[in-house]
């Protein structure tokens, strides 16, 4: 039983700021500066100018033939965040808030991250920028992740190991936190899901809507109308959260959200906290979050680390209440099905993190008619995952 | 402004001319059967209240020695309905607080936790993750209890943000002394001197100095600036260790006499 709250960065009931105290300057400081930022040209001038010439925006909007063929149903297109410099969506909130720090003055970087792909482009992000960085990752994660470790350092990032509770990235966003509060005068923490304490979840979708902005174009470019359905992973959220936010108020395009059902969602070992449905505080913000009945946050399990957070955005939490968004779930052996499916189909090895929508994408695309069409956001590129997805399939291709 | 037995029992230390010391410890840090023992022998060296603390599997707000302290407790199985039935088999007359994350407290269900609060004696609330922003979450429940609902203020917390929260504090303001989380400092920043001042000077309620406050030498020194202090890591650590006497010498390092 809860009571509704009015708050600061509410999404419905969900989000919120639920952070020591020692922050609230610091988020209010972050709050202006955004709202200051997102109002002046020239700062947006210079960062379009950094998504254009440095992460290689705008990306294609790709139509997906033979993966159409396959599935004998709606036209697949393919969103391919995957084609930014190092290799997912995670580097366009990364530069935005790289870039929010330098106007705050701050020069100093904390961040989490879990696969890597956020930690690796927060360090990108800060070379780009001569900024300080510190990632903090799950011992855990560090050693599933090895070369993604080296990958920071050689851009200058430190890398700190983080070995309590699992050693995941839950237990990274912790010790990231606390080392904000510790140093909050002279650090920015960016965040890199649409998570946490008001305002990120806004300031993450914010950065992140280009990937909804531009599909929208190109979509009316190539079809001269909107797409019927549009799907995207759900981890935190933030790649769902900057497809989806453009076309909110497009009723007709249909949008889904998948999470990762891990063993299956019945077993309780995955990550899907809507599917589950027990509502609580982790980070900052009030979501559904995978807990037991005491309020322990559990950990979550997915094959994909990208998508292991026991928790979705507040923004998301909100969006399914109000049943704009409909959220569904895939296992570890379906997005491995959507990894092999893409990689044979298209020549495109997806993250495992986007290998969940491609694989619910390409059942919903078969009941949908011929005339119809369908976006995937296809969030990042496989390469970090060619080890783990190898190991999975027991060393050989199924 | 309501009046909270907690305040009444601080003011009335500070009325003798003393200033008031607050433990803090682990609930289930060596088994939830020695709770009651150590409320009792905390009681006994002369504490004036005492934080219990409930583990939680996502401590931000707290440094190393909390956190295995946490650890070990969850290990023991310990959760926030256990330690309020443990509290309710036995009543205390030291007041007594509970500091504990939001969302152990959301699962239990706020109306039946404020409930168990009052069953059990429980004077005092202390909520690291809930701001004052967030505060209607638990106090519309508190409506017409005598449970406080201490509000923390920080160094980094604005002019304005201070005074509105010393302002409204119920209680006492916990004055936390360093940014950061919990745990054992050597040094504290120049700027605390006039950062305690100020809210002692705006504060309706007592002002107590808490986080990293561990050696004699500090709990003296913090006692003569503040109402009083909060005492969290030191005892901790003193209590795993089993060494009672660095209790009773830290609790009696706080028997400074207040400056006023």
């Amino acid at each position: 039983m809860i009571q509704t709250v009015e708050g600061k960065g509410r999404y419905g009931r969900f989000g919120g700021q639920y952070v020591p105290e020692t922050l609230m300057g610091a988020l209010s400081e972050l709050e202006e500066a955004h709202n200051s930022a997102r109002a002046d040209s020239e700062f947006i001038e210079q960062l379009n100018g950094y998504l254009k010439d440095f992460v290689g925006r705008e990306n294609p909007l790709y139509f997906a033939e033979r993966l159409t063929e396959a599935a004998g149903g709606a036209k697949i297109y393919l969103k391919r965040e995957d084609l930014n410099h190092t290799g997912a969506h995670k580097i366009n909130n990364a530069l935005g808030q790289a870039l929010l720090a330098k106007r705050m003055g701050k020069r100093k970087i904390v961040a989490e991250t879990g696969a890597g792909q956020h930690g690796v482009a927060t360090a990108t992000a800060c070379a780009l920028l001569g900024l300080e960085c510190v990632v903090f990752m799950g011992k855990e994660d560090i050693r599933r992740q090895e070369l993604n470790v080296f990958r920071m350092e050689l851009l200058g990032a430190r890398v700190e190991s983080v070995d309590k509770g699992a050693g995941t990235l839950k237990d990274a966003v912790n010790e990231a936190l606390r080392y904000w509060v510790a140093h909050v005068e002279d650090t920015h923490y960016i965040l890199g899901s649409a998570l946490g304490p008001h305002p990120f979840p806004k300031i993450v979708r914010d950065f992140q809507q280009v990937i909804g902005h531009e599909t929208k174009r190109q979509i009316v470019e190539k079809e001269g109308r909107l797409p019927d359905a549009v799907v995207a992973c759900i981890g935190g959220g933030s790649n769902a959260i900057g497809m989806f936010h453009p076309f909110v108020e497009d009723e007709n395009v249909a949008l889904y959200g998948v999470e990762a059902a891990g063993g299956g969602v019945s077993t309780g070992k995955h990550a899907a906290a809507i599917a589950e449905a027990k509502e609580g505080v982790l980070h900052g913000a009030y979501m559904y979050v995978l807990q037991d009945e005491d309020g322990f946050i559990q950990e979550a399990h997915s094959i994909s680390a990208g998508l292991d957070y026991p928790a979705v955005g507040p923004e998301h939490c909100h969006l399914h209440d109000i049943g704009r968004v409909h959220y569904t779930s895939a296992t570890d052996a379906e997005a491995l099905e959507g990894v092999q499916l893409l990689a044979q189909k298209e020549g495109i090895i997806p993250a495992l993190e986007s290998a969940h929508a491609i694989h619910f994408a390409f059942d919903l695309a078969q009941e949908m008619q011929a005339d119809e069409i369908l976006v995937v956001c296809l969030s990042g590129r496989g390469d970090k995952d060619v080890q783990t997805v190898r190991d999975a399939l027991g060393g050989g291709v199924q | 402004m309501r009046d909270f037995s907690l305040t009444a029992s601080i003011l009335k230390r500070n009325e003798e001319g003393q200033s008031v010391f607050i433990p803090y410890m682990m609930a289930g840090d060596g088994g939830l059967d020695v709770l009651h023992e150590r409320i009792s022998f905390l009681e006994e060296a002369g504490a004036d209240a005492i934080e219990i603390g409930i583990p939680f599997s996502d401590p931000v707000a707290d440094g190393e020695v909390i956190q295995e302290a946490g650890s070990r407790a969850l290990k023991n199985g310990v959760t926030l309905r256990k330690v309020m039935s443990e509290l309710q088999a036995q009543l205390h007359s030291i007041p007594l607080m509970i500091m504990t994350y939001l969302n152990p407290v959301l699962a239990y269900g706020v109306v039946e936790f404020v409930e168990d609060c009052e069953l059990a004696g429980v004077k005092g609330l202390i909520i690291p993750d809930l701001p004052h922003e967030e505060r209607t979450l638990l106090s519309n429940a508190l409506i017409g209890k005598d449970i406080a609902l201490v509000p923390l203020v920080s160094l980094t917390s604005s002019p304005e943000r201070i005074e509105k929260i010393a302002r409204n504090a119920e209680g006492f303001v916990y004055a936390v002394t360093v940014n950061g989380i919990t745990g054992v400092r050597s040094s504290f920043g120049s700027d605390l001197m006039d950062h305690l001042t100020d809210l002692k000077r705006v504060a309706k309620v007592p002002v107590l100095a808490g986080f990293g406050i561990s050696t004699q030498e500090q709990v003296r020194h913090f006692s003569s600036i503040a109402d009083g202090v909060i005492v969290g890591s030191a005892i901790v650590t003193a209590f795993h260790e089993e060494n009672l006497e660095k209790i009773q010498s830290l609790i009696k390092a706080g028997r400074t006499t207040v400056s006023q």
